[in-house]
């Protein structure tokens, strides 16, 4: 039975790879924020944990949660490109990333952004934007105004 | 199995392809599909007859409100009731508990007392009995769920034998397909003096329901998951229990006399139905009753075992696949989960073959909790179902597994 373009680009094997085998999955312990995310209509779930440095950067980030691949490769993904970066190097891939799976705006700088370009193929599935921006979203609360709630 | 196929031309919406392939309509516990003959009658209502009710001499409005009525009375005789009088026109089953939960629950209940529920409600069976505990003082109990998704009816007895003033059920889970055994559920709340409120959204127009032989004092409905409109559905209540109820909301048809200062209030039960309700709605009810009977109810049920059955044996055989709920009695669903993809996923790739099933909570998410599952993918059957349909969503799935891996 043959399967859509559209369906093999929204679950490309690197995207499936992350979600079976998260990276920097679990918590961090000590001083440092924490949000927690939730999709109340689909259930997904994401804890997100940040360090920031003195300087301000991103010093280390974990995740816990559950739901679809989409949005635990999405967290994934997004820990691996955060890590070490600073608060306005964040930032901006955050925009990037919104503009990637809405389609809506030009990317700003698609290098900085590489693997997580690859999903893109959200575009194609409105009603899965939420589930790959949901660590986004707790990311940006965390670089904002720190610890606390978010809901997609 | 009978063969119903024939009755598919019936409903224009099957006879379409999604994503270049046929549709296999499968999410009929969310909602069903409506045959011609209901659709016919909306639009001939509103072609021919339509006029406000109970409000004018003129021939339409007569003509109007003779149909609404007649569809009370037909609404009656489908569920088994004493007598029209007892049928209370609502949006659906989850304005139908909030009714009760508002109105019944404000005059009768008092701190203390205890509502007992079960840990499979939909979520409209279940946040109305929370808040009418925050109103009032009472508090919520839940009968347990066991493994094999049946109520746990040795803590029932415990449980009924506490303070409880209300037990409010669902009789057949949208996420389990657990039929409850309503009638013994009523009766052992009844010998202890307790009110019953049965939630039937899943079971009227599924299997036989009869809310004199259940024993029940509210039964509720949604017309919409029974070849309805939506908008539309039904409250029973006994007679009694309604005439000792206040209003509910206020506004035009409820009221027998308006002074500025007060009012006095129809019997039950216009007195619960304020405002120019679903006309068109109850007329196309009552069509989707005629068409259902015109099948038969016992013939429904047993054409959607004989699929259920069919998806659960396939589905045991593949790899990974975890079924909820008892194998038997069971109504016209599966609801599983699978080890290598999460039910979004899987309900987006089926839907790329032109399946609709549904994923995730299922408005239940205590029972979520309870299976410890994020959510599962559920295909709900109605008659209108084929065997080859259930063959091509085993076919799909065993191709999402190697896909997911
Ligand atoms: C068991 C159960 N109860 C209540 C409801 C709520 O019905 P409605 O949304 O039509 O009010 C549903 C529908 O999803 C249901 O399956």
């Amino acid at each position: 039975m043959p399967i859509s373009d559209d369906l093999r680009d929204l679950y490309q094997q690197v995207i499936l790879d992350h979600s079976r085998h998260p990276r920097n999955h679990g918590e961090l312990s000590g001083d440092c924020i924490h949000v927690h995310g939730d999709n109340p209509t689909c259930g997904d779930e994401i804890d997100l944990w940040l360090k920031l440095s003195p300087e301000g950067g991103v010093e280390d980030l974990k995740f816990s949660g559950q739901g679809c691949a989409i949005s635990q490769a999405s967290a994934s993904m997004m820990t691996v490109k955060i890590k070490g970066t600073s608060k306005d190097k964040a930032t901006s891939l955050l925009e990037d990333f919104r503009r990637v799976v809405t389609g809506e705006g030009q990317v700003a700088d698609e290098d900085a952004l590489g693997e997580l370009q690859l999903l893109e193929g959200v575009q194609k599935f409105p009603q899965r934007v939420k589930c790959a921006m949901l660590a986004w979203r707790a990311l940006e609360q965390a670089l904002g105004e720190g610890s606390g709630d978010v809901h997609a | 199995m009978t063969d119903l196929s024939h009755l598919r031309a019936d409903f224009p919406v099957l006879h379409q392809q999604v994503h270049g392939r046929p549709l296999v309509y499968f999410d009929n516990a969310a909602t069903s599909q409506k045959p011609r003959q209901v659709l016919d009658v909306l639009r001939h209502y509103y072609e021919v007859d339509n006029a406000n009710v109970h409000r004018g001499l003129h021939e339409l409005s007569m003509r109007a409100t003779d149909a609404f009525e007649a569809a009370r009375v037909r609404t009656a005789r489908f569920l088994g009731a004493d007598r029209p009088e007892e049928i209370i026109f609502t949006r659906g089953t989850t304005e139908a508990v909030n009714l009760v939960a508002q109105v019944w629950a404000a005059q009768f209940l008092r701190p203390g007392d205890v509502i007992l529920t079960t840990g499979m409600e939909h979520h409209s069976n279940l946040v109305p009995w929370q808040l009418a505990a925050r109103r009032s003082g009472a508090t919520l109990r839940h009968i347990p769920v066991l493994d094999d998704g049946t109520l746990d009816l040795e803590a029932l007895d415990t449980l009924l034998d506490g303070p409880v003033k209300l037990f409010a059920f669902v009789h057949v889970s949208n996420s389990l397909g657990t039929i409850n055994p309503a009638r013994e559920l009523c009766a052992k709340a009844r010998v202890r003096g307790i009110t019953t409120f049965v939630d039937g959204a899943q079971a009227v127009g599924h299997l036989p329901v009869d809310v004199r032989e259940i024993g029940c004092d509210f039964y509720a409905f949604s017309g919409h998951k029974m070849c309805g409109p939506t908008g539309i559905g039904a409250l029973y209540g006994r007679y009694e229990l309604l005439e000792s109820m206040d209003p509910w909301q206020g506004g035009g048809e409820m009221i027998l006399g308006v002074t500025l200062e007060s009012s006095t209030y129809k019997a039950p039960p216009a007195r619960f139905e304020a405002g120019t309700p679903d006309i068109s709605g109850a007329i196309g009810l009552a069509a989707a009753m005629d068409y259902l009977d015109g099948i038969g109810l016992d013939v429904i049920q047993s054409h959607g075992e004989a699929l259920t059955r069919l998806a659960w044996e396939g589905l045991r055989e593949l790899p990974g696949v975890r079924l909820l709920g008892p194998a038997s009695p069971r109504a016209a669903l599966v609801a599983f989960s699978l080890a290598s993809a999460h039910p979004h996923d899987l309900v987006e790739f089926v839907n790329t073959q032109g399946v609709a099933l549904r994923g995730g909570h299922h408005c239940t998410q205590p029972l979520m909790k309870r299976f410890k599952v994020p959510g599962t993918s559920r295909a709900s059957f109605y008659f209108y179902n084929t065997p080859k349909e259930v063959q091509r969503l085993l076919e799909v799935l065993r191709e999402a597994i190697r896909f997911f891996g």
